[in-house]
C-alpha cells in the first residue's frame, strides 16, 4: 500500500459498467516527508474520503476489485482507508 | 488508473486472434495538470474512445477484464471518457 493525499475528484459518464456508482478521485502518492512522488494517479474511493485528506491506496487489481465488490472489474487502484497519523521511528 | 489523452491509433492487421476486433489507440498519460506524464504508449479501447479525448486507462492483467471471456494479450486499456476533472492541490 501507499501513502497519498486526494488532489481532485474526476467526472466520467462513459465508463465500464462495473464502475457505476464508483467514486473515481485523483490522488497524489507521498513520500513518508509528504513530498509529492511520481505523477498522480486514478483511484477508486472505497473509503469515504475527500479533498485534501490523506488515504491509504492499494495499487493491484484484486485488492481494488474489492472496493467496488464486483469479480472482474478492470481497476487496479483504490483508497482503502484514510490516514490519521504516521508515525516513524527517528 | 491513469488519466491521458487519445493522441492517435494504430493499424495491425497481423495480430493475437484475440485481439481481433479490438482498437488499438495511442494515449499520452497527463498530469491532473494536463502536462505529459511519461511517454505515450498504445492502449486497447473497451469503452469507444476516439483520438483528442480524455480518458483513463488501467494497467495490468485487469487490461484485459473488459473483454471477458476473451482473454486478450494486453497490459493497458482504456475504461473510461473523461467529462472533466477539478484539482485542489
Amino acid at each position: 500500500m501507499q501513502i497519498a493525499r486526494v488532489v481532485g475528484t474526476v467526472v466520467s459518464t462513459k465508463k465500464h459498467r462495473k464502475f457505476e456508482g464508483a467514486k473515481l478521485m485523483l490522488v497524489q502518492p507521498l513520500n513518508v516527508d509528504d513530498t509529492p512522488r511520481g505523477a498522480a494517479l486514478l483511484a477508486v474511493d472505497g473509503a469515504g474520503a475527500g479533498v485534501h485528506e490523506k488515504v491509504l491506496v492499494v495499487l493491484e487489481g484484486r485488492a481494488a476489485g474489492e472496493v467496488l465488490g464486483a469479480k472482474g472489474a478492470p481497476v487496479d487502484a483504490a483508497i482503502i482507508g484514510i490516514v490519521d497519523e504516521v508515525d516513524l521511528a527517528p | 488508473m491513469q488519466l491521458a489523452r487519445v493522441i492517435g491509433d494504430v493499424v495491425a492487421t497481423r495480430k493475437d486472434e484475440n485481439l481481433s476486433g479490438i482498437t488499438l489507440l495511442v494515449v499520452q498519460p497527463l498530469t491532473p495538470e494536463r502536462q505529459p506524464a511519461g511517454r505515450p504508449l498504445v492502449v486497447v479501447d473497451s469503452i469507444g474512445a476516439g483520438v483528442g479525448e480524455e480518458v483513463f486507462f488501467v494497467r495490468g492483467k485487469e487490461a484485459s477484464f473488459p473483454f471477458h471471456p476473451a482473454e486478450p494479450p494486453v497490459d493497458a486499456s482504456i475504461v473510461g471518457i473523461i467529462d472533466h476533472w477539478d484539482v485542489e492541490r
